[in-house]
């Protein structure tokens, strides 16, 4: 299992995985489970250089369509074929089968993203 | 705002553990575990609905069917006692206030349910019809012969009608799926039924007791299976609810909720007033002319059923892929021009293509008609096709 404490988070809920030259990106159980039954994902192509913020791919569930953020800036390096094959793995294992890109970033992108016992509090609130 | 609405099985949801979502001012589960899990289990074995939120009228007198023929838009008058029908609230412009099931119960009474979200709209609509409704004097009294000395004091203001709003007082559960006879059937404390269920036919309703209390069976659904919906008292919904749930778990019964209920409805082309109606849409641009008994000598709205020429109407739409049209998006032409705008839309678990209803040209309603959606800025090839999109086999 992952180490949930160990990931980062956004108020978009995104985790993002790993502080060093590449970070893996995914959506929160809590994101999931609010979408219902993922049935489609759009992510970006590898090579592409996504900005911090701006929206990059999508994921739809039968009832509605989530926005996926950007929630750091740096080029897309591989993206999780399996989850666009099979999308329902992002609701069955959001935080480890159901990743969705993997992005090389530059030194210090993760700062400023919110630790855990920030995320729970925020959707808690 | 008012606050949230449950209803009385709320706790037997959240120990489900459901999640909410707030539809005609009511908290209802939206999905329990899985609304694709949910909407499979209802096409292949049976799922369990709470649907207490919808709104119950109790419509009663000497003049009840007449009412119900002024004030609804179909025949109600001839529907005979054991039988429903679906119909639609008309307003004076000819729009779509609400669309409902009405249910014979007696010669004298008639059971009309509503959607939850228009519950005050119907109750205002109906009363405003039972005042305009000729009064009894008007019926019945024929014209005073010179000198003829008579009391009419005793009919002042007796319209032979009346109408109850009785939403409060009952909840409302459906079974539907292909095994949803074999487990109401084997329900426990189901007794003195009054038709047999393999006789009770679709748009029917039987009586029943349950635990002793009174118990009204009706075959009709909003899923496009086979399927019972069963009107209780309040109090009693939550041992109706354990009893289904236990008696269907050998079925394969599961509880469902309203996402899997919008997915099923939209495969089996019903319209959901909000989205398909409004009050700007008559009934023939919605497909609902069969609907409307146009003959009738007066009903509500009978003076402005005609739409414009150009008016747009209802069509079905198929796409390939995955990307779902959504409800607000537009459907273009190949020039780019807008023909219409999407009112539902999904990608449809049972067929696994999207489908959706929109309101079109009618130039561009023909079966067949290639046309675009405009899927947050892609443009999604997609074809009207008729309605539905599924089609139970027998």
């Amino acid at each position: 299992m992952t180490d949930l404490n160990a990931l980062h988070y956004t108020d978009e809920h995104e985790w993002i995985a790993g502080g060093g030259d590449t970070v893996t990106i995914g959506i929160t159980d809590y994101a999931a489970e609010k979408l219902g039954d993922v049935v489609f994902v759009e992510l970006p192509a590898v090579g592409t250089e996504i900005t911090s913020g701006a929206v990059v791919g999508e994921i739809e569930s039968t009832k509605s369509v989530g926005e996926l953020y950007a929630p750091v800036s740096g080029t897309v390096v591989e993206i999780n074929d399996a989850v666009v094959d099979d999308p329902s793995l992002v609701n069955a294992e959001p935080f480890e089968g159901g990743w969705l890109i993997k992005v090389s970033v530059a030194d210090g992108a993760t700062d400023g993203l919110l630790d855990r016992d920030a995320y729970v509090a925020l959707t808690e609130g | 705002m008012s606050d949230p609405r449950y209803t009385p099985l709320r706790e037997r949801h959240e120990a489900l553990g459901a999640s909410f979502t707030d539809f005609g001012g009511w908290q209802m589960p939206v999905r329990y575990t899985s609304d694709l899990a949910e909407h499979h289990a209802v096409r292949r074995a049976a799922g369990l609905f709470d649907i207490s939120h919808m709104a119950e009228f109790l419509i009663t007198g000497d003049y009840a069917a007449e009412f119900l023929d002024f004030a609804l838009a179909g025949r109600i008058s001839s529907m005979p006692v054991g039988k429903a029908k679906y119909s639609l609230v008309l307003s004076d412009d000819g729009g779509i206030i609400d669309d409902v099931i009405a249910y014979r119960l007696a010669e004298d009474r008639y059971l009309v349910i509503a959607n939850a979200g228009n519950r005050g709209a119907v109750d205002s609509a109906f009363a405003s019809r039972v005042r305009a409704f000729p009064s009894r004097i008007e019926r019945e009294l024929p014209e005073r012969a010179e000198g003829e000395e008579r009391s009419f004091a005793g009919f002042l203001g007796d319209r032979g009608v009346d109408v109850e709003d009785v939403s409060d007082t009952y909840a409302l559960l459906a079974v539907q799926g292909p095994a949803a006879e074999a487990i109401v059937a084997a329900t426990q404390g189901i007794t003195e039924l009054g038709t047999p269920w393999a006789e009770q036919k679709y748009y029917a309703w039987a009586e029943a007791y349950f635990l002793g209390q009174p118990l009204l069976i009706a075959r009709t659904g909003y899923t496009g299976e086979d399927g019972f919906e069963l009107l209780v008292r309040e109090g009693d919904a939550p041992a109706l609810w354990d009893a289904l749930l236990s008696a269907g778990e050998p079925h394969g019964l599961v509880p469902a909720g309203l996402a899997a209920r919008d997915t099923l409805r939209l495969e089996a082309g019903m319209p959901l007033y909000g989205h398909e109606l409004t009050r700007e849409t008559k009934p023939a641009q919605a497909g609902l002319g069969r609907v409307v008994a146009a003959d009738k000598d007066d009903f509500v709205g009978k003076d402005a059923l005609d739409a414009a020429p150009d008016a747009p109407v209802l069509v079905g739409l198929t796409a390939e892929g995955k990307r779902a049209g959504r409800a607000g998006y537009a459907v273009v032409a190949a020039s780019g021009e807008t023909l219409g705008e999407i009112t539902s839309g999904a990608l449809s678990p049972t067929l696994g293509h999207p489908i959706a209803m929109a309101y079109v040209h009618p130039s561009s309603a023909e079966e067949g008609t290639e046309v675009f959606l405009d899927v947050r800025g892609t443009r999604i090839p997609a074809t009207v096709t008729a309605l539905p999109f599924y089609r139970r086999t027998k």
